[in-house]
């Protein structure tokens, strides 16, 4: 018996040597044929099955790629602010209202056409009426008057009233006007250029060599689609796969030998959100008492294996020009001093709540786990409810039925009204219900401070605001973690959803 | 008492005992994070190691099995008693209500289990080991009711329920009485492998998320997290190894009982 056992058990290890064995060996040839040719094999997690028309498309999955291929007249930088893309340099008029925006010279279209003034008056119109069917309609070319091409490079846009915001949605992809294919075959004017889609299997893009801009360092990126968690983990340990994004501590932990690990950051602002309208929650003191019950260091080494950056307010540290560090450490784990808040608040026993989480986001049920435990040192009872993610947001999101949730907010787009307007008293999408006058009155005065460095100031009174009244209990931003091959580097992390190619090279 | 029966009972025996001193004691605080160093492997102050939370995983499959057995027993409960209730009904008085029941019950067969469970789970709200166990509960009635009309049905004329139905006996104390005591062995494996199937049931809805909240322990839950952890197999094979050795004494009895019957060693 023992025997066989033995057996078996030698069987099967040699089995995997042999396996293995091979493996890396065929995969090797072709990571160095790959490197040869300056070709790039990264892995994504979905499809690209909506369009390809970016006025069109709809997943943040496909948005992530196609970053590379369409450009506006603005672009993202990787540290949250705008810098002219197709537009070189743009004015703006005395009262605020009128953008001149002066085309770049020499800018291509991957069709090679040249970029023109019609063509940008053609997108900015097809995303603000939206009448091909299929189009995101863009809310905030709403208030656009008057839009025209002045000459053959000169775009003006006058705007109903002076906005702050208006100039960040300017990142809107320009298209060649009339060309009627983008949904299969899209075309713009980004370093790479569209090559192929092969539904279910892959996308390949190739360097755009008449780029206006730094040209790609590499000549061709195969984007391959492992749908599959452990078939994506194989692929990467045999080396079929060179870089991956979006992989958790427990998946690059298996990765360490032939890979680096760039960490980056999603860009969620993750908290235990607080229903501030129900019974205790309504409560500063109560609020206050959780805060300082919870310890995000520990959570993010226990959940998270160390990686991720603890935040104490509503915003995350790839906005580096809001972020405000002093906030992170405001309340520190301190048991006595909550328990002194709650007695104070009439719970000296503590009390019983609820964390609704959507069961579908390990992350955050993990995280839940651990506040379960941080809780009941300061004798809070807390239970966690798993619920489904359609029903977190008809429920807890839109129907504001909930006393507290672990989830991570994201900004829709580059800006601070994004991702605080929302906590305004009268704001739709207000779910934690919090009401705080000074709150309102200080967003009320971004929307006139046309200084930028004013309206920066204010905005971080508003995230103070937020801090020293425990609208939430502040945990995290959660690591982006991207796998890349050892000998392959220039991973560049944005305050949005993009994976930038441009910048990757092999290192001789 | 033959060999299935005696290595089952003893394996099934143990476990239990195990799973009971789980329910007062455990090395540690099955909850207790950072109770050790971050998945380290089995030791001897973990003897199944740790899981990422520095929890200890020996502990926690006790709890675990605690609790995954008392919703498996409840759950076979309400199926035996249930499915049985309607089978000795249908099968003893036949007619256009066995002829209703019984579609009724191919039609709740043919849904898979886990999905008829899901359906029910989504309808009174997950996260309550109440709503689990009577979601699995009527999920297992049709099987029990299908066996057990079949024996009643063959019973039915038997001699001595004929004679105890001249004697005037009420139709409660025949099938109380007379039929149901001669179908134990139909039943006793049913029960058997039907708590199999409640423990399996019980791990894959846990494992969906649906079963057994966290940070409460269940073995299914436990598979879910351990899933991907190749850096710490011993985490699975710990949790596996339980659901494996349960399933596997138990079904060894119901085996046992079956050759028992059948007069084979």
């Amino acid at each position: 018996m023992k025997k066989k056992f033995l057996a078996l058990v030698l069987l099967m290890t040699l089995l995997g040597t042999v396996l293995s064995g091979c493996g890396d060996g065929s995969a090797a040839e072709t990571q160095k044929s790959r490197a040869d040719t300056n070709e790039l094999v990264v892995g994504i997690a979905q499809d690209l099955d909506d369009s390809l028309d970016p006025h069109k498309t709809v997943k943040a999955g496909t948005r992530e790629v196609m970053f590379n291929v369409f450009e506006g007249l603005m672009k993202p930088t990787p540290d949250g602010d705008l810098t002219p893309a197709i537009a070189e340099k743009y004015e703006v008029s005395e009262d605020r209202r009128t953008y001149t925006f002066h085309l770049r010279e020499g800018v291509q279209f991957h069709n090679g056409e040249m970029v023109t003034a019609e063509d940008v008056v053609y997108s900015i119109q097809r995303c603000a009426a939206a009448t091909e069917t299929g189009i995101v309609q863009v809310e905030a070319f709403s208030v656009i008057d008057d839009l025209k091409a002045v000459d053959e490079r000169t775009v003006s846009i006058t705007i109903s009233e002076p906005s702050n915001e208006f100039i960040s949605y300017l990142t809107t992809a320009i298209l060649p006007a009339g060309y009627d294919k983008q949904g299969t075959d899209p075309v713009g004017t980004g370093p790479f250029k569209f090559v192929s889609r092969t539904a279910q299997d892959s996308v390949v893009l190739e360097k755009f060599d008449g780029y206006w801009g730094t040209p790609a360092q590499l000549d061709k990126v195969t984007l391959k689609i492992m749908e599959n968690a452990d078939s994506l983990m194989m692929s990467l340990q045999s080396g079929a796969i060179d870089l991956c994004a979006h992989l958790t501590s427990t998946q690059v932990a298996q990765l360490k030998e032939n890979f680096n690990v760039a960490e980056g950051t999603m860009n969620l602002v993750q908290a235990m959100y607080l229903n501030n309208a129900v019974v205790p929650f309504d409560d500063v003191r109560v609020r206050q008492a959780v805060s300082y019950a919870v310890d995000k260091q520990e959570i993010i080494d226990l959940a998270f294996d160390g990686y991720g950056s603890p935040i104490g307010s509503s915003m995350y540290p790839a906005f580096g020009k809001y972020f405000d560090d002093s906030l992170t450490n405001y309340y520190t784990k301190d048991v006595e001093k909550a328990k002194a808040l709650l007695a104070e608040a009439g719970y000296p026993d503590g009390f019983d709540m609820t964390i609704t989480v959507p069961s579908n986001y390990k992350p955050h049920m993990d995280t839940a786990e651990v506040l379960v435990q941080q809780l009941a040192a300061i004798g809070v009872n807390a239970t966690i409810e798993p619920i489904e993610w359609e029903s977190w947001v008809s429920d807890v999101y839109v129907g504001r039925q909930f006393q507290s949730t672990v989830v991570g907010v994201d900004a829709s787009n580059m800006t601070a009204r994004a991702l605080l307007e929302r906590f305004t008293s009268d704001y739709g999408k207000n779910f934690i219900n919090y009401n705080n006058a000074e709150y309102d009155a200080l967003f009320q005065q971004t929307l006139t401070a046309y200084d930028d460095a004013e309206q920066t100031a204010i905005y971080k009174q508003m995230l103070a605001n937020l801090t020293e009244n425990a609208a939430n209990a502040y945990i995290q931003d959660l690591a982006d973690l991207v796998a890349v091959r050892k000998g392959v580097e220039g991973v560049t992390f944005y305050p949005i959803y993009v994976l930038d190619l441009a910048n990757l090279q092999y290192t001789a | 008492m033959n060999g299935y029966l005696r290595v089952g009972l003893i394996l099934t025996g143990f476990l239990a005992a195990l799973i009971l001193l789980g329910m007062f004691w455990t090395p540690y605080d099955p909850q207790a994070m950072s109770v050790g160093p971050k998945l380290a492997p089995p030791s001897l102050q973990h003897l199944m190691g740790t899981d990422k939370f520095g929890r200890d995983i020996f502990s926690r499959v006790l709890q675990g099995a605690g609790t995954t057995s008392i919703i498996a027993l409840s759950t076979v409960a309400i199926g035996a008693v249930c499915g049985t209730a309607v089978g000795a009904l249908t099968g003893y008085f036949g007619g256009l209500a066995d002829e209703i029941l019984m579609r009724l019950n191919d039609a709740l067969t043919a849904f898979p289990s886990i999905l008829l469970a899901l359906v029910v789970i989504s309808i009174l709200g997950p996260g309550k080991k109440r709503n689990v166990i009577l979601a699995l509960g009527l999920v297992f009635i049709p099987s029990f009711a299908r066996i057990t009309r079949t024996a009643f049905a063959s019973l039915r004329d038997a001699n001595y329920v004929k004679s105890a139905r001249l004697m005037g006996a009420s139709p409660a104390r025949i099938l109380l009485v007379h039929i149901l005591p001669n179908t134990v062995s139909v039943l006793l494996p049913a029960v058997t492998i039907g708590f199999n199937n409640a423990v399996l049931a019980e791990a894959s809805m846990s494992f969906l998320c649906i079963g057994v909240t966290p940070p409460d322990a269940s073995l299914g839950y436990m598979l879910s997290e351990a899933q991907g952890m190749l850096n710490a197999p011993w985490y699975v094979i710990g949790t596996g190894l339980m659901i494996v050795l349960m399933v596997f004494g138990v079904g060894l009895i119901g085996e046992g009982l079956q050759r028992r019957d059948k007069g084979v060693a």
